[in-house]
């Protein structure tokens, strides 16, 4: 018996041991769900203020931030409070928190493709009547990339940024050219520069989209803007246009005569090693967007004073584009989110039709050279500096400005382009196997 | 009286060492985490999702569309020459200095301190010292003035895999060096004795009791390093500037562009269950054919 009882004794301690075991065990996991439970419905649900998410760089320093301070100030009942992100990680994370309903009330985008898929899913708030009473300040061409199927959802809040053709004057003087205004001249100043021991022209290939650039440009030369809108339009069979075969048989040809910086497709634009090639004199020419000119600024300021020139993308003999067509980026949008509260929405519309691109936003964006999409600031811009006055009116003046593809694309078929647009740079495809794998991707 | 006390004796051997519910914590941390996600992306692998409208069931679609796409067919063979590739040149070079680290001489610790350094170093960082040595127009080779150093290394898609295996082993090497090295500090010195008694040379000592009696420290090693290399990620993110070509567009790069550059989270989700599958039949694989469950001691009679 004496043993009986002592076993039932070691066997109780035992089960109230295993019981508290248990309790610990549930309090841990209990724990590790609340925790991931409050992060989960931080984002929207406590707050009363509107929410904004934007990029961190030049415009959060420059312009976002001191422009949200005043609108705070100024504003006690429509506050906003703003979170900064790095571009890639910011891509990521609006999507997830879109699709999931705990997104920011103002969200930024590139318009496109993107603001598409938001409007198809019903994630943005219709802005046409807000915003009618401010669509005419605005450049049209920018203005209109945020309206879908007839309704505005999206404002442009930051620079026009267009591709330029930048080149430097010091390396052309050398070689005794002049900047090319024909895809002929492109041809025949490539052994001079050659000859003289420059690369033609930089080009940050290990980053692809500014590969984009070329394709963009040399279609829009050689088959018009009408070429990438059968595109858009998802027609069948539209990458097989004879203007986008022939683009990319004169983008290999430049391949083939050593016309990009040996290595190419090495050199990435995140560290601006091709930036730095063309100032450092190692190559001679450099198409890239209207937003490097801030890196050459701070990283070669002399250089941008006396060997930096910029010009638009040249034509091509026979082509049927307008040579004044531009592509790039038209601006930077803000929607408003339609999981936020009715109080939320209304300080952020708030925020986008009085707040963003008043008097003081503009001028700040100004004096930090860079170019905003309004009508009639001629004068405040040419005080600005040249290369604004060259970007204002290369804009102004364009009878089509055609947003970059990848972000005009549904993401799908943007991935895939950027995929085969390397292997055609790479000569491992050639046209017509271009051709034929994005005709596949349509409709994705 | 009898049988309880049987009954008291099983249930005793039953419950022998700790408690079960020790494990609940790390479990539910598994669950939470791991099997969760897992069973999610089954669902995905379904569904068409581009993560933000509501996913749309489309059944088995996904799965042929997937596996019968010459891209995840390339990156498939991508992931199987960087598995075969890091293991050939890390295993010898790891096990080899794992052996020289072992002794105990002074010299040999200091230099086993410098090699262990790329190992405190994250991914990020490492990806981003290669990618600006590596540039061909202001990287080593044109800085020190040696032209066969300017290769197109991360451009060419031909050379970037051997480039980057080169990377992942600089990085990992240490690791796998720390493993031997514990595994060679375990080896009874007796052996040693008695193999020198027998007038064993050095390069006999090493083939006939170090190589052995690591048997399971190689097995370790392996299976991290096939594993490891089956979901290596970051540092060909990183060096890519996140935009890798086809050259180096392994299963892990291959589900990332699919979910979250292209957005089709359904077809990413047939990848993620793939690299899930092969994960687990090469490590089961790996541990079955070698011997390891079984755990046998290697120093019998000793």
């Amino acid at each position: 018996m004496k043993l009986h009882s002592t076993r039932d004794g070691a066997g109780l301690s035992r089960r109230t041991r295993r019981l508290t075991n248990a309790v610990l065990a549930i309090g841990a996991v209990s724990l590790l769900l609340g925790v991931t439970a409050c992060s989960s419905s931080g984002s929207t649900g406590g707050g009363a203020n509107a929410s904004l998410w934007g990029l961190t760089g030049g415009d959060q320093d420059q312009v976002e931030a001191p422009s949200l301070k005043e609108w705070n100030a100024a504003n006690p009942k429509l506050k906003i409070d703003s979170n900064y992100f790095a571009n890639d990680a910011y891509k990521t994370k609006i999507r997830t928190a879109v699709g999931a309903g705990s997104s920011p009330t103002i969200i930024y985008s590139w318009a496109g493709g993107t603001l598409n898929s938001y409007v198809k899913a019903g994630k943005v708030v219709d802005l046409t009547a807000a915003t009618n009473g401010i669509k005419s300040k605005f450049l049209p061409s920018v203005f209109g990339q945020g309206v879908v199927d007839g309704k505005t959802y999206a404002v442009p809040m930051n620079a026009v940024t267009p591709i330029m053709f930048y080149y430097n004057k010091k390396v052309l003087a050398k070689a005794n050219i002049d900047a090319p205004k024909t895809w002929d001249d492109i041809l025949a100043d490539v052994p001079k520069l050659k000859a003289v021991g420059v690369a033609p022209f930089s080009l940050a290939g290990g980053s692809k989209w500014p590969e984009l650039m070329w394709e963009e440009y040399l279609v829009d030369r050689v088959a018009g803007p009408d070429a990438f809108n059968a595109v858009m339009a998802g027609k069948a069979g539209s990458w097989s246009d004879p203007g986008i075969i022939q683009a990319n048989t004169m983008i290999q040809q430049l391949v083939d005569a050593g016309g990009f910086v040996k290595g190419f497709s090495s050199v990435t634009a995140d560290s601006n090693a091709d930036v730095a090639l063309l100032y450092t004199g190692k190559a001679a020419m450099m198409l890239q967007g209207a937003w490097v000119y801030g890196t050459f600024n701070t990283q070669a300021a002399a250089f941008v004073k006396s060997g930096l020139g910029y010009t638009t993308f040249p034509a091509v003999d026979g082509g049927k584009g307008d040579p004044n067509d531009i592509v790039g980026n038209p601006s930077g949008y803000f929607s408003v989110s339609s999981a936020a509260t009715k109080a939320q929405q209304k300080a952020a519309i708030a925020y986008l039709t009085k707040g963003v691109f008043d008097k003081a936003y503009t001028d700040r964006m100004i004096k930090s050279s860079q170019v905003p999409p309004i009508q009639g600031i001629d004068s405040q811009i040419s005080a600005g500096g040249d290369f604004g006055t060259s970007v204002y009116n290369l804009t102004k003046a364009a009878p089509n400005f055609q947003m970059s593809w990848d972000q005009a694309l549904p993401p799908a078929q943007a991935t895939a382009l950027l995929t085969n647009l390397d292997q055609l740079f790479n000569k491992q495809i050639t046209p017509q196997q271009f051709s034929d794998n994005m005709n596949k991707t349509i409709g994705q | 009286m009898t049988t309880n006390r049987e009954a008291g004796v099983t249930r005793k051997t039953r419950h022998a060492g700790p408690s079960g519910w020790m494990a609940a914590p790390a479990l539910a941390f598994f669950i939470v985490f791991a099997i969760l996600p897992l069973l999610v992306a089954l669902y995905l692998s379904f569904t068409n999702w581009d993560a933000i409208s509501d996913p749309v069931w489309v059944g088995f679609d996904n799965w042929p569309k997937v596996l019968g796409d010459p891209v995840t067919i390339t990156a498939l063979l991508l992931s199987l020459k960087i598995i075969v590739f890091s293991w050939v040149v890390q295993t010898p070079i790891s096990l080899l200095l794992g052996v020289f680290t072992a002794g105990r001489q002074r010299y040999r610790a200091i230099l086993a301190a410098i090699f262990f350094l790329p190992l405190i170093l994250s991914s990020a960082a490492i990806a981003i010292a290669f990618k600006a040595i590596l540039d061909p127009n202001f990287g080593l080779g044109a800085s020190l003035g040696l032209p066969f150093l300017n290769q197109d290394w991360l451009g060419d898609q031909n050379l970037i895999l051997y480039v980057v295996v080169f990377i992942i082993a600089w990085q990992f090497v240490p690791f796998h060096t720390l493993i031997y090295q514990g595994g060679v500090r375990q080896i009874p010195a007796s052996l040693y004795e008695a193999a020198e008694i027998d007038g064993a040379n050095r390069w006999q000592q090493f083939w006939s009791i170090t190589l052995p009696q690591l048997r399971y420290t190689i097995v370790t090693s392996s299976t991290l390093m096939v594993v490891g290399s089956l979901t290596y990620f970051d540092v060909i993110f990183v060096l890519t500037a996140g935009v890798p070509g086809s050259g180096i567009r392994i299963l892990p790069i291959d589900m990332y562009i699919t979910g979250f550059s292209a957005n089709q989270m359904g077809q990413a989700s047939v990848i993620a269950i793939m690299l899930c599958v092969i994960g687990l039949v090469l490590a089961l694989g790996l541990t079955k054919f070698s011997g390891f469950t079984k755990m046998t001691s290697q120093q019998e009679g000793l």
